[in-house]
């Protein structure tokens, strides 16, 4: 039975598993107590919980209970991981590296470091979105403190290559800060094998509640060290004040349970769904995928539909099917889509592309019927297009003088 | 956002489009917009040289809903109009009809100016001074 609306928005979040609200339910209602109470029953549930929750997800990404942090979600991870390391290495150095593709969390972090006097690199990628491990060698001063690179890209899905990364920042002693929102709880993230040192991530991209994340700093080989960002009663070991989101941190140990008890199963599923959707919506003339296909997020696809501009799209299909596009036409800027635009595609394959995020609850009905309307309103809005038309005559777009607009 | 009803409505059902005959003399082709700013309309009109009147209009539309809207409606508003009524036509009223939120009011703008492009190279076409308007406001 096809269920409508679609949901292919899993990229901005994810529903939560009804198992995780299961497991969240009673830290509501009856062990509601704050996790920092250390004389009665209610705050010992509270923290039985909390720490129960903590191995859940440290066991997620291969890393000691001790290493978690939690926080309110992935900016906040962003944040303190990044501003944490730039105050408390200060003496070390203040050169920070990342690219230009990462999450407005990590750069306006790192605009912000640069006006209270740091020093960052964006380090360009290429057509597939990868960065240049010889070029982020090379950008590396002794003055350089930390390394930014994302795990997996939001909006093409894009893995980086951490390992080659890490050996590179180990090399050199320089820490590795990696934003795992997209990529943790989809693929395989080990902090030991990758080498990672710090990594924020957070719940709800991955089937658990909005609200809560955490920032994973490593203990051991290097013990890593973050200034505070928020003064207060010193919760996670001083690196986090705040009452802990008791019933949230519940959630998100679930959610990374059932990610690495369904991680193998979901991605086989998805990714084949995944596979089928792009390959038929590739059968459109002048339809091109953005960003490798190889090294990518086995649930995502970002594909240009040449000469139709994507708001226009959405709108032929979106009371049905949730998808975002990374035309501009919605915000006020009409920029589109900063990372379309660092893989060198033009502004107007920008305007024209579609985010898939496929998830958990996706199923293959729902794959079928998005297909066919995608494919149905490509064909329509191209017969109105003046662009297809010039195309099909043969004009080349790039010689026509357009009026400034 | 939500699309206003007469968006929906012109965006699923749209007037006109299409394409006339743009070496014909009595056909005045007006192309706006750019593909990097994720909008470009072309509008066309037929004029009825004896009487000056559009006879049909027709346009194409690469650009979001409320581009689409908005050339679909100019061309409904074009025809059975004079030439010289059809300079008349104000952005505003476009955003008026389609009920357009501030955001999308260039759309509106975009198709003000595809009616005054068309109707100059109708008018360059039949031996008359292209008209000068003044910069749109809002872009």
């Amino acid at each position: 039975m096809l269920k409508l609306p679609i949901y292919l928005d899993n990229n901005a979040t994810t529903p939560m598993d009804p198992r995780v609200l299961e497991a969240m339910t009673p830290y509501f209602l009856e062990h509601y107590g704050n996790a920092a109470s250390r004389n009665h029953p209610f705050g010992w549930e509270a923290e039985e919980a909390v720490d129960y929750a903590r191995e859940q997800v440290a066991k997620l990404i291969g890393a000691d209970p001790k290493e978690i942090i939690f926080t309110s979600g992935a900016t906040e991870g962003d944040n303190l991981g990044i501003k944490g390391v730039y105050e408390m290495y200060a003496s070390k150095g203040n050169h920070i590296i990342t690219a230009t593709t990462e999450h407005k969390a990590v750069l306006d972090t790192c605009k912000h470091i640069e006006k209270i006097g740091g020093d960052v690199t964006y380090l360009q990628v290429n057509s597939e979105g990868l960065i240049d491990l010889k070029e982020l060698e090379a950008a590396i001063k002794p003055t350089t403190i930390l390394i930014a690179i994302m795990y997996a890209n939001n909006e093409i899905g894009v893995v980086m290559p951490m390992k080659e990364i890490s050996a590179i920042a180990r090399k050199h002693g320089v820490l590795l800060f990696t934003d795992g929102t997209q990529a943790v709880g989809k693929i395989p993230v080990d902090v030991n094998k990758d080498g990672i040192d710090l990594m924020a991530f957070t719940a709800h991209k991955m089937y658990g509640p909005k609200g809560v994340g955490a920032l994973y700093v490593r203990r051991k080989n290097p013990r890593v060290k973050v200034t505070a960002q928020m003064d207060g009663g010193g919760h996670e070991r001083g690196m986090r004040s705040g009452t802990l989101n008791v019933p949230g941190i519940v959630g998100f140990g679930k959610a990374c349970e059932l990610c690495m008890l369904d991680m193998e199963e979901d991605t086989k599923r998805i990714s084949k769904m995944r596979d089928h959707l792009e390959t038929e919506l590739l059968k459109l003339e002048e339809a091109y995928v953005n960003g490798s296909r190889e090294h990518r997020l086995p649930h995502v696809a970002n594909i240009s539909f040449k000469h139709v501009e994507g708001e226009g799209l959405l709108m032929g299909f979106n009371k049905n099917i949730a998808l975002s596009s990374g035309s501009a036409c919605t915000s006020a800027s009409l920029e589109p889509s900063y990372v379309l635009k660092a893989l060198g595609l033009g502004d107007d394959l920008a305007h024209s592309s579609l985010r898939f995020g496929l998830g958990r609850f996706t199923t293959d009905e729902q794959i079928e019927y998005t297909i066919k309307a995608i494919s149905e309103t490509v064909l329509k809005l191209r017969e109105m297009s003046p662009l297809w038309e010039m195309y099909k005559e043969g004009i080349d777009l790039s010689t026509i003088e357009w009026a400034a607009h | 956002m939500a699309y206003s009803e007469k968006v929906i409505d012109h965006y699923q059902n749209p007037k006109n489009v299409g394409t006339l005959d743009k070496s014909a003399k009595n056909v005045g082709t007006g192309l706006v917009g750019a593909p990097e700013c994720g909008d470009v309309m072309r509008l066309q009109i037929e004029v009825d040289d004896a009487t000056g009147m559009i006879t049909d209009a027709k346009f194409k539309t690469f650009g979001c809903g409320s581009a689409i809207a908005s050339s679909s409606l100019a061309t409904e508003w074009l025809k059975g109009k004079s030439v010289d009524d059809a300079l008349k036509i104000d952005n505003m009223d476009i955003v008026e009809e389609l009920n357009l939120p501030p955001v999308k009011i260039h759309c509106s703008v975009l198709a003000e100016d595809a009616i005054k492009a068309a109707i100059n190279d109708y008018r360059v076409k039949n031996g008359m001074e292209a008209l000068k308007f003044e910069e749109s406001v809002v872009h």
